[in-house]
Parts: structure tokens; C-alpha cells; sequence
């Protein structure tokens, strides 16, 4: 057989030792980037540009479609923006708005926080918090509006039912998963510290289950937004004091279909502040920050 | 329960019978549930620890010797025996049993080296100015000086377990209990953990308690050695180690101690390595 003839060895190589060079001599290690590039490198700007475009492409498909009743020019519902803006209009439903939101949000997860509560220390009403989740989270909070209406009349009341119904579910099931994702080691090392009950909670299991919690805070959010202008599209003036969906549904009765798009629009600016102004920095500071999510 | 067979070199500490044990565990027998067993981790172990015991327990995976040292720390009760700590018995996690994981999320990672170390000293009521000259101090022992306002996610392995140690060490505890805290760390992080461990002990003399499968290991890290056989753990041998210094881990003496434990775990079937 050849199979020494086949296997190959390596053949006898000469041994080399360097010196390292000191890192001043190499030259610059880290050189910065050409401006443009680091522009483009910023997602806002790449974001604004977006927006630009888009806006000139809307300008430009309402003035060759001419027709302002079905779909106005981005400069008049710009104007017409603005001017909701400045008489006030605007501002006011948007108060209405916010009012009910904030009541709505806060009841939500003031409710959120007893059931997780409960959830966290007795096995009893972890099943009973999953049971509840399980049945009410697939069901739009906004179906409950029919029922709301009839328990606390058209106002207000039956919108902040909603709305509460709208962030609870999603609050509660998300801070209860991120309990229950607390690593084993990480219990441990609290309880070592001596710490029990409601301080070992407050100190150790919130905050790392902040990530989980959070993003429940988010979902919740979108969820008691979404829900609160489709309310508020259903009634709002018999109430006598409507909010954001009731100026949208006013101004398409009035064919003012140039409000309806500042309603829109505001609606989406309230939305995007919400989200990438309030939530990001909360975000940055925090779970960012401590490496417990990537950017 | 085995009678102990007097073996190999005395103890270090001059007379034995008068110093008190910190902790004694007579007859403990560990059980856990998983999801389809009950799984009888050690069978009637018993041992004491003194004060200033560099104390390792070692055995192979399986062996129960994690459990030991959860039951030490109080997570875990024993169903037969007990632990005694300073005469009382150990019955819930507390701060005077401070325990460094293997893990490396044992850190919160919400707060930076420094908040981490000074955290369990804020929450047993010794006042801020103390904890922070206290954690300045540790910190600085374990090599962290330039890292004091770092996240853990910044941290390499290595630094993550030395900030563990600091944030134990500074609860001045009655015993460090530290499980395979080593064992993720690369070989050459590992061996110089071990070294700066021995260096700190030298410095401070707190009593340790140290869980490791590694028989160099236990006998670089260990003045005593609890050796466990396989499951459910039984005590096989209690032994010392002299303490071997960098250079004496290649010698005979060394060796032997190793080759010893080996047989002991693995039966004298040397052809096994």
C-alpha cells in the first residue's frame, strides 16, 4: 500500500518572532467619515427624506387629479392644518382627547399592575390573569364600545372603559411574561442580598423584566390609541365635547376633506411623538442603555 | 454514614477540636423535583467549615455538589440532616452567605459595577458613605479601578465574575460561596481568576466555599478538599491541599495530589486520560 506516500506532512518551517509596533507609529487607527456619509447614516435624515418625497409625490397626484373634494393638495391640508391650529380647533379636540387617553391609560395600568400582582404571588391568579388574557387580548377593545355604551351612556365614561379594556390585557400579559423570564440566577442573587416580598419585586424582578414591560407599555399604547379614535368616531358630540375622531367625521360631513387629511394628520403626528420621541428616549435610557436590547 | 479514614497531611490550623466550626452539615440528604423525577441529589453528607477555610467541594457533573452549596446558601432544604451556620440552621438566603454563580447575568445589569457592588450594602442598611468606600476598596482589589462606572454588557466574562466577587466580598459575609464560578471563562482568564481569588484570600482571609469539577482546579483553589463521588453524592474523602504556587503545579507533589483524587473519582484506571 502507498499510504505513506499519501499522507502529507508538513514540511520543517523557520520560527519567527516580531516586535510589536507601538500604535502611534501605525498612524491613526480611526479616521472620521466623510460628512455626507455620516449623514446619510443618521436614520432621521434618511426618514425626512422619505417624507419629502412622499409629500411631493401626494402634491404632485392631487394636481393632476384635480379634484380637491376626494383628495386635496398636500399645501392645502397643510393650510388647513395650520389654520385648525391657530383658531384653536384643533388644540381643543386634541385636549379632549388626550384627557381620556391619559385617564384611560393610567386606570389601565394602575388595573395592570394589581392583577401582575396577584399574578406573581399566588399560583391562583397566575391562571386566573392567563385565563383573562387569553380570553379578552384577541378581542378588539373597540367591540366593547356597543356594551360600554349601554352600561355608561354616550360620554365619556364609556370611552375610558374602552380604552382601559384596550391597554390592560396587553400590559398585564407582557409584565407577566417578563416576570416569568427573570433568569433563575439573577432571582438568586437578589435573595442572597436578603431581599423578599415587595422590595425583592420593586428592586430586582421590575426592573429586570423592564424590557418586557416596556414594550407591554407600548403595545398598550398603539392599542388604546387606535381604540380611542375609533370611539370617537362612533359619537363624541352628544357629549358636547368632541374629540379628535369627532373633528374628522364633522369635516367629512362638512365635505371638508381638507381638514379630514390635518384630522389624519395630526392623529399621525400624535402617534409618531408618542412613539419615537416619548418611548425611544425612554428606550435610550434605559434598556438601551444597560445592553438589554441592541439598537 | 462512613466512618472518615485518617489520611494524608495534617490539618493547618494547629488544634482543630478547639476552633468552632463556622458551619457543619451532618447528614444532609439533598432531594430536587424536575417536571418527572425526584432526584436524590447527595446522600447524607457531612462536613464542617472552619474560619479562614479556603473550603472546595469537588465531584463530577451530576454529583450534586451545586445542590450543596444552593442548600448552604439556604435555597434548598435538606430532607434529612442539617446545616448548621454559627449553631443556627440555615433557612432562608441572606446576606451573610454571599454566592458568586457561574452564570455571568448574575450582575444587574441596570445598575454599573459600581451601583452593583454598593447595592447589597444599600439594602442591609449600611449607610452610603461606608458602602462607597467599601466598594472603591473591593473594586480596586479585584482589578475593576478603570471600570467603576461600566454596565455589565460591557463587561468581558472575566470582569463580570471579578465584579460578582467584588460585590460579595464587600458584604464582608461570614462565607464567600462561589459555584464553578470559573468554568465559562476561557483557560487562560481562568488561571489567572484563580490566582488573584488566592492573592484577595491572602489579603482579607474570609472563609470560602468553592464548587468546581476540575480536581486542578479544586487542588490550586482548595486548603481542604471535599471530594463527592458520583450520583447521589456521598462524601468519598476529605483532604488537603498545601497550596501550590504558580511554579509548583508542574511538580510531583502536585501531581500526585491530582492522580489521587483522580483515582478516587474515576477508580485507578489511569488509562482513562
Amino acid at each position: 500500500m502507498s499510504d505513506t506516500a499519501m499522507k502529507l506532512t508538513p514540511f520543517a518551517r523557520q520560527e519567527h518572532e516580531y516586535d510589536i509596533h507601538v500604535p502611534a507609529t501605525v498612524g491613526d487607527a480611526a479616521q472620521p467619515l466623510a460628512f455626507a456619509e455620516r449623514m446619510w447614516n443618521s436614520s432621521t435624515v434618511r426618514r425626512v427624506v422619505i417624507l419629502v418625497v412622499l409629500a411631493c409625490i401626494w402634491e404632485a397626484y392631487a394636481r393632476i387629479s384635480n379634484n380637491p373634494l376626494l383628495f386635496p393638495t398636500f399645501t392645502d391640508t397643510v393650510i388647513a392644518w395650520w389654520e385648525g391650529i391657530t383658531s384653536g380647533v384643533i388644540p381643543q379636540r386634541l385636549g379632549v382627547t388626550l384627557r381620556m387617553l391619559v385617564m384611560g391609560y393610567s386606570i389601565g395600568l394602575v388595573l395592570a399592575g394589581l392583577f401582575v400582582t396577584l399574578a406573581i404571588s399566588t399560583r391562583i391568579g397566575a391562571d386566573l390573569l392567563s385565563t383573562l388574557t387569553s380570553m379578552f387580548n384577541p378581542l378588539p377593545a373597540i367591540a366593547m364600545l356597543p356594551l360600554a355604551l349601554l352600561w355608561f351612556g354616550l360620554g365619556q365614561p364609556a370611552i375610558v372603559f374602552t380604552i382601559v379594556n384596550s391597554v390592560l390585557w396587553a400590559v398585564a400579559l407582557n409584565t407577566q411574561a417578563g416576570c416569568l423570564a427573570v433568569s433563575p440566577t439573577l432571582r438568586m442573587a437578589g435573595q442572597t442580598f436578603g431581599l423578599k416580598g415587595f422590595r425583592y419585586v420593586v428592586k430586582v424582578l421590575m426592573p429586570a423584566a423592564f424590557p418586557a414591560i416596556l414594550s407591554g407599555l407600548k403595545i398598550g399604547w398603539a392599542f388604546a390609541w387606535r381604540t380611542l379614535i375609533a370611539a370617537e368616531l362612533v359619537f363624541g358630540v352628544s357629549s358636547g365635547r368632541g374629540g379628535l375622531g369627532w373633528f374628522i367625521f364633522e369635516n367629512r360631513n362638512l365635505l371638508d376633506t381638507a381638514s379630514v387629511f390635518a384630522g389624519l394628520l395630526t392623529v399621525m403626528a400624535v402617534g409618531l411623538f408618542v412613539e419615537s420621541l416619548i418611548f425611544r428616549t425612554i428606550e435610550v435610557n434605559t434598556i438601551r442603555r444597560w445592553g438589554m436590547q441592541q439598537a | 454514614m462512613q466512618q472518615p479514614r485518617e489520611a494524608g497531611v495534617a490539618a493547618p490550623t494547629a488544634s482543630a477540636s478547639r476552633v468552632v466550626p463556622l458551619l457543619r452539615a451532618s447528614g444532609v440528604t439533598l432531594q430536587y423535583k424536575t417536571p418527572d423525577h425526584l432526584v436524590t441529589a447527595t446522600y447524607r453528607v457531612s462536613f464542617d467549615i472552619f474560619p479562614a477555610e479556603r473550603f472546595v467541594i469537588l465531584g463530577p457533573s451530576g454529583c450534586g455538589k451545586s445542590t450543596v452549596l444552593k442548600a448552604i446558601a439556604g435555597f434548598l432544604k435538606p430532607v434529612e440532616g442539617e446545616i448548621l451556620l454559627k449553631n443556627r440552621p440555615v433557612t432562608e438566603p441572606g446576606p451573610d452567605r454571599m454566592m458568586v454563580f457561574q452564570e455571568f447575568d448574575q450582575l444587574l445589569p441596570w445598575k454599573t459595577v459600581k451601583q452593583n457592588v454598593m447595592f447589597p450594602m444599600l439594602e442591609n442598611r449600611i449607610g452610603k458613605v461606608e458602602a462607597a468606600a467599601r466598594a472603591q476598596d473591593v473594586i480596586t482589589k479585584v482589578n475593576l479601578a478603570d471600570f467603576v462606572d461600566a454596565y455589565p454588557h460591557m463587561l468581558s466574562g472575566g470582569m463580570k465574575q471579578r465584579c460578582a466577587i467584588a460585590r460579595a466580598m464587600a458584604m464582608k459575609p461570614d462565607m464567600l460561596l462561589m459555584d464553578e464560578p470559573y468554568a465559562s471563562l476561557d483557560a487562560l482568564t481562568r488561571r489567572r481568576m484563580q490566582d488573584e481569588l488566592l492573592q484577595l484570600w491572602n489579603d482579607v482571609r474570609f472563609t470560602l466555599v468553592f464548587v468546581t469539577h476540575s480536581i486542578e482546579e479544586a487542588v490550586i483553589i482548595g486548603s481542604r478538599i471535599l471530594v463527592l463521588s458520583a450520583r447521589p453524592g456521598q462524601v468519598r474523602a476529605e483532604l488537603n491541599s498545601p497550596g501550590f504556587a504558580h511554579g509548583e503545579r508542574a511538580g510531583s507533589a502536585f501531581q500526585t495530589l491530582v492522580q489521587r483524587i483522580h483515582g478516587m473519582l474515576f477508580g485507578d484506571d489511569r488509562n482513562t486520560d
